[in-house]
């Protein structure tokens, strides 16, 4: 399976494409295609450079300062590692149940992450692609050619997420970078007038969502074929689930199953983690593979993010997001459901779920509460995971008696999705670049399949939608045999 | 207070004795500063309180106030001056705002932002300062200090302790505490002492309040370091009430 990319006979006489973003920031990535004598696909690898150093930076350091510091690890979902770092912390302090007050403004804080990441991962980067089409004209190609041609729809995409920022501000203190939960509970509650404003906005971003969910339905029904098949692949999967089996992004038990579906744990108390995920480390990358211990490295990679949680969640807690995760099992015999791109319908489908959330939390009057923060037993350790936009999240500290982080290991989930993604790159690698030259098209198709998870490696937040790449043909002995280079303004030489 | 001097064309009332930095001050003139604190005795050392008088620079917290002095206090030239200290200063240290839990509370970020420090201006030397956390309750990290002895004058002339020292020279200058095994655990400081309320920056901590403060609620949220430092500052004694910091020179 994966691994025959990796185990090629004579690597030495394979050819070797180089993808690579030109500009050098964060998140950047590397696509390497391994091309046989006869020009077929061997190997697909993705080289990510990130977080490593963030693991020895926070040593030292006071664990408190570790939620905000964290938040510098991801342009897209700082709030994510804000909270994951908290709910480990929770456990240093002793904090073995924080107040309801803390928790719901915690979950609120989420709930608007998840749903401004997701409008952002659809409207500002992928809707283009499928809008408009893979081969389209790159000038057009962008959030600007969505305003120009579809405006309604490009100004509910920027609503919603400036909605969701908004929530993260009256929760954290800042749209970026705030400092609203600490180790134990929140530092703020809610006031009366922020509550009421943004009610008074919920109802709407609830239907816009909705909408945004059929958007993807009608684009599967425009492209059923190519949108089942494109860069998909099957795979095992990991994620949070609350007790009853619902879908929590927030807080929950870890399930995994195996690609064929049969459950390989449930509920897992996350605390324990390792006992079922163990890290590897490749050669050829700086970033870790994990894999689920019970399968071995190489046969248990996974796939984590919205594909995962909504077709393993028994249920949606909601019932609009419910109701349209149904929809999308059942559309087609469950192939969208199987599809890497039907992972932009699933993230639609969370954007909705996430918009009833906030609404439900808003009419809760816990929001407005006092009671913060508590505090229990020091604990030497403290494991927090939570669902971030991309997938499963994990943070894992060590602190001693005077207050400082001594050991911290964080799986992101770019780094669970890191081998699905090579799966997904080789997927359409094989299918659009197999014994073809070089062309620009081949770069767009898997541009697009790497943004179908995760913006960030795409520089999408810098490039917005025209990804500077370049690309080099270079043959066993190491020459180099072709060349495409894009800049970020899209022009190719 | 019959006799004045000129502060950037304006007449100061002073009383004898008093700084230009104080006379100004409890004018209602605001002159940007940062190692002096009305609290304690001028200390002069980190030269952003410079002021140019009769055409020559100097330091507005040491300089007496004389009669028919021509202070220039806030032109283009001296700001520009009180900027690149500021900015070497960032450059020294080891400061990330973003993730220090004195953001907000601090005098150095505050005078940034006073000033119109935009960027860096400077390449960071990142010094390699450990932290000390050994005292249960208090944290030095040394990445922060920039040296301004507030804590070294208040632990001598209040705490009556004297727990902390600068040591070394130029560019190793650094801070130390009064124990033989050099950390803080084992020095006379208490969580009540004078010395941990006057860092200006986030070197001398708490343990486990940094962020308690939401962001809007913090001390520089609610108005700009100038507006803070008028309100603080001395009055001219009134009634029987002895101005702190016009005592001494006795
Ligand atoms: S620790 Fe604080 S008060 Fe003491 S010298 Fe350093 S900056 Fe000044
Ligand atoms: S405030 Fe005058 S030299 Fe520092």
């Amino acid at each position: 399976m994966a691994f025959d990319l990796e185990t090629a006979e004579h690597p030495e006489k394979l050819r070797r494409v180089a993808i690579e973003p030109v500009s050098r920031v964060e998140g950047h990535g590397k696509v390497t295609l391994l091309l046989d004598e006869d020009n077929h696909i061997r190997q697909a690898r993705l080289h990510i450079v990130e977080f490593r150093g963030f693991e020895k930076f926070v040593q030292g350091r006071p664990y408190w300062e570790i939620p905000v510091m964290v938040q510098r690890l991801c342009g897209i979902c700082p709030v994510s590692h804000h909270l994951a770092a908290c709910k480990a912390l929770d456990q240093v302090v002793g904090a073995t149940r924080v107040t309801p007050t803390a928790d719901k403004l915690r979950r609120l804080m989420h709930y608007g992450q998840i749903l401004q990441s997701h409008a952002l991962h659809f409207f500002h980067l992928a809707s283009p692609d499928l809008l408009f089409g893979f081969d389209s004209d790159l000038g057009k190609r962008n959030i600007v050619g969505v305003i120009a041609e579809y405006p309604d729809l490009a100004r509910q995409g920027v609503l919603l997420r400036k909605y969701g920022q908004e929530v993260i501000r009256v929760t954290a203190g800042k749209r970026v970078h705030g400092t609203g939960s600490v180790p134990g509970g929140v530092n703020k509650n809610l006031s009366r007038a922020e509550r009421d404003a943004l009610l008074k906005d919920a109802y709407q971003i609830i239907a816009w969502s909705r909408d945004a969910v059929h958007l993807v339905q009608r684009l599967f029904e425009q492209n059923l074929a190519l949108y089942n098949e494109f860069g998909s692949f099957r795979a095992h999967t990991l994620n949070l689930v609350r007790a009853d089996g619902a879908m929590d992004l927030y807080h929950g038990g870890l399930r995994a199953r195996t690609s064929d579906g049969k459950t390989l744990f449930d509920h897992v108390d996350y605390n324990n983690y390792w006992d079922h995920i163990y890290e590897e480390v490749k050669p050829w990358s700086y970033m870790k593979f994990p894999y689920f211990r019970e399968l071995g490295p190489d046969l248990g990679w996974y796939r984590v993010g919205p594909l995962t949680r909504v077709s393993q969640c028994d249920f949606i807690p909601t019932p609009l997001a419910d109701k349209e995760r149904q929809t999308f099992l059942a559309y087609d015999g469950g192939r969208p459901a199987a599809a890497t791109l039907g992972t932009h319908w699933a993230r639609m489908i969370e954007m909705l779920h996430s918009a009833e959330m906030i609404k439900d939390l808003l009419h809760d009057d816990d929001v407005l509460g006092d009671d913060l923060v508590t505090t229990g037993e020091r604990q030497g350790r403290g494991v927090g995971v939570i669902e971030a936009p991309r997938g499963t999240l994990i943070h894992h500290y060590r602190v001693d008696e005077n207050d400082q982080v001594i050991r911290a290991n964080l799986i992101v989930s770019t780094t669970h999705n890191n081998q699905a993604m090579n799966e997904a790159i080789r997927a359409v690698a094989r299918k659009h670049l197999d014994g073809h030259e070089l062309t620009e098209g081949l770069l767009n198709h898997i541009e697009v399949a790497i943004r179908a998870f995760d913006p960030c490696l795409s520089c999408a937040t810098h490039a917005m939608g025209k990804m500077p790449l370049r690309v080099e043909l270079i043959d066993a002995e190491g020459r180099e045999v072709d060349r495409l280079v894009r800049s970020g303004d899209g022009s190719c030489a | 207070m019959s006799e004045t001097f000129l502060l950037d064309g304006e007449d100061i009332p002073f009383e004898p004795g008093q700084t230009v930095m104080q006379a100004a001050l409890a004018a209602g003139h605001y002159i940007p500063h940062l190692c002096y604190h009305p609290e304690f005795k001028p200390h002069g050392s980190c030269k952003v309180c410079t002021v140019k008088i009769a055409g020559r620079y100097a330091t507005s917290c040491t300089a007496p106030a004389q009669a028919g002095l021509d202070v220039a206090s806030d032109t283009d030239e001296v700001n520009e001056l009180r900027r690149t200290l500021v900015q070497m200063l960032f450059a020294e240290g080891n400061h990330f705002c973003p993730s220090c839990e004195k953001s907000g509370n601090c005098v150095l970020q505050a005078l940034g932002y006073d000033l119109g420090v935009m960027t860096a201006g400077f390449r960071h030397l990142f010094p390699d300062r450990p932290v000390d956390a050994s005292h249960p309750d208090i944290l030095l990290d040394f990445n922060r200090c920039i040296l301004c002895e507030l804590c070294v004058r208040a632990s001598c002339e209040v705490d009556g302790k004297c727990v902390f020292a600068l040591a070394g020279r130029g560019i190793t200058k650094h801070l130390i505490v009064n124990a033989e095994s050099g950390r803080l655990a084992d020095t006379e400081v208490e969580l009540t002492d004078k010395a941990l309320a006057v860092c200006p920056v986030g070197a001398i901590l708490i343990k486990r309040q940094g962020f308690a403060v939401p962001i809007g609620e913090r001390r520089y949220d609610l108005s700009p370091i100038s507006a803070q430092a008028l309100a603080d500052a001395p009055r001219p004694p009134s009634g029987s009430q002895p101005c702190p910091s016009c005592e001494d020179e006795a």
